[in-house]
């Protein structure tokens, strides 16, 4: 059971950006225990601001299961880059900025640009939902030059940022492209190792 | 001589627009702001005379088009506006066509006295304000009462050189068609004034991008890449335009 996440993500140095790879086949344990990790006990112990950056659940979803954490709003802000093209968007969360569409990835670095001046703290922390998401919107270059500038942005700033990816056990395109821009994978189906 | 770089600038107080130009405006340059509609030139250069009032630079906008109680409202919408800074007198608004009224310029097309009473106008109202940033929204609509290219061309100079002289920045908003290419209604303009900011919409996959791009600027080493530009609460944000090994991005 991924039991260790957040010790792994604690001795982290700052602006490390991380690959949380998520087994398809227990996805819903697998993702809970990443946002217990993240937005609880990382957010929690150094009282960061965490942005999370959904694409594969509206915000709405996240929030819900985040508020089951106790995770306070003032401690999480969200880009939604999903919930328009659901055609989802009737009850906007006053902690969400809204993106209209996944392929709009100049305007999702944008609104995180946006969430740390607007919540400058020492530590905070960037949450990508997911990398397998974007990939089904965007070609793979336009993703790989995204993720080139933007984790080499937050790097120079010390934001943690962390990379949600689901795959199998035969490495996928998405994560040969995530190997080169990452510092480090987690495995959560290995108890994080 | 002094370097390009060693030139005193005029920090738009824009991250984005500041890093690509090398730390800002090089100062007293006559700026055009040339783009279509919805593209942000005027919020680009309201907030570039919000963030010169911050700084203690006193801000001139001289609107043609729209009311400035309008834009103040506008503007009231964004976080970085400050009215206090309205109300001590640090960014000032002024409407080109009250002005046109009291000066009896009230003909479709302005005469060369006329046109060199307007110069004489602007340049008093920055002498007495002691602006250090000015800004007309828009040329265009100026121009269209100046007809003939060589009127428009020794407007543009004139006003140029009156502006410099005083230290005074300023950027000139130029209302083009969707299709860049060129960068002002009369195809003038663009020669006479130092820089040219150019900013327009381009689609990749259905969406719509506001893009950004310094196509010239006099007395500066700048970059010539497109960014994509944010008009966000907290004021105007760039990112660096993705183009996927395709040019254009698109």
């Amino acid at each position: 059971m991924p039991i260790d996440i957040g010790e792994r993500l604690r001795g982290l140095p700052t602006g490390s950006a991380v690959a949380l790879k998520l087994d398809p086949r227990e996805y819903a344990d697998h993702y809970f225990a990443v946002l217990n990790a993240t937005l609880r006990d990382l957010g929690s112990e150094t009282n960061a601001h965490t942005i999370y950056v959904a694409v594969t659940n509206p915000a709405a979803f996240v929030w819900s299961l985040a508020q089951a954490l106790d995770v306070p709003m003032d401690r999480i802000s969200f880009v939604d880059a999903i919930s328009h093209i659901m055609m989802n968007y009737s009850n906007p969360l006053p902690n969400a900025t809204y993106v209209e569409s996944p392929r709009a990835l100049e305007e999702i670095m944008l609104r995180v640009e946006y969430l740390l001046r607007k919540f400058p703290h020492p530590r905070s922390t960037v949450v990508i939902d997911s990398v397998n998401s974007l990939a089904i919107h965007n070609p793979p270059e336009l993703l790989s030059e995204f993720f080139h500038i933007l984790l080499n942005n937050l790097k120079s700033r010390s934001v943690l940022t962390l990379v949600l990816e689901t795959s199998e056990e035969e490495a996928t395109g998405v994560e040969q492209m995530l190997n080169l821009v990452v510092d480090e994978t987690i495995d959560v189906a290995r108890g994080g190792r | 001589m002094a370097a390009a770089t060693d030139l005193p600038r005029c920090a738009t107080g824009i991250d984005g627009l500041d890093n690509i130009l090398g730390g800002g405006i090089p100062r007293g340059n006559m700026v055009l702001v040339a783009g279509s509609v919805g593209t942000g030139k005027t919020t680009l250069s309201l907030e570039f005379l919000v963030r010169g009032a911050e700084r203690g630079e006193r801000s001139l906008f001289i609107s043609v088009t729209e009311a400035s109680s309008k834009l103040i409202q506008n503007l009231s919408t964004f976080e970085f506006f400050r009215r206090d800074l309205i109300d001590q007198g640090s960014l000032v608004f002024v409407d080109l066509p009250v002005i046109y009224e009291r000066l009896g310029l009230g003909k479709e097309e302005l005469t060369a006295e006329e046109i060199d009473i307007l110069i004489r106008t602007i340049r008093d109202m920055v002498r007495a304000l002691d602006a250090k940033r000015l800004v007309l929204d828009s040329l265009t609509s100026v121009c269209y009462r100046i007809r003939r290219d060589e009127q428009i061309r020794d407007f543009m100079l004139r006003l140029g050189q009156e502006l410099n002289a005083v230290g005074c920045t300023s950027l000139l908003v130029s209302e083009i068609g969707p299709n860049p290419g060129r960068y002002s209604m009369h195809g003038v303009e663009e020669a006479i004034v130092d820089g040219v900011i150019l900013l327009w919409n381009t689609r990749r996959l259905g969406d719509i991008l506001r893009v950004v791009q310094i196509v010239k600027m006099r007395g500066t080493a700048h970059s010539r890449a497109q960014y994509v530009l944010e008009l966000t609460p907290i004021g105007i944000l760039m990112a660096p335009h993705l183009k996927g090994g395709r040019e254009g991005g698109t």
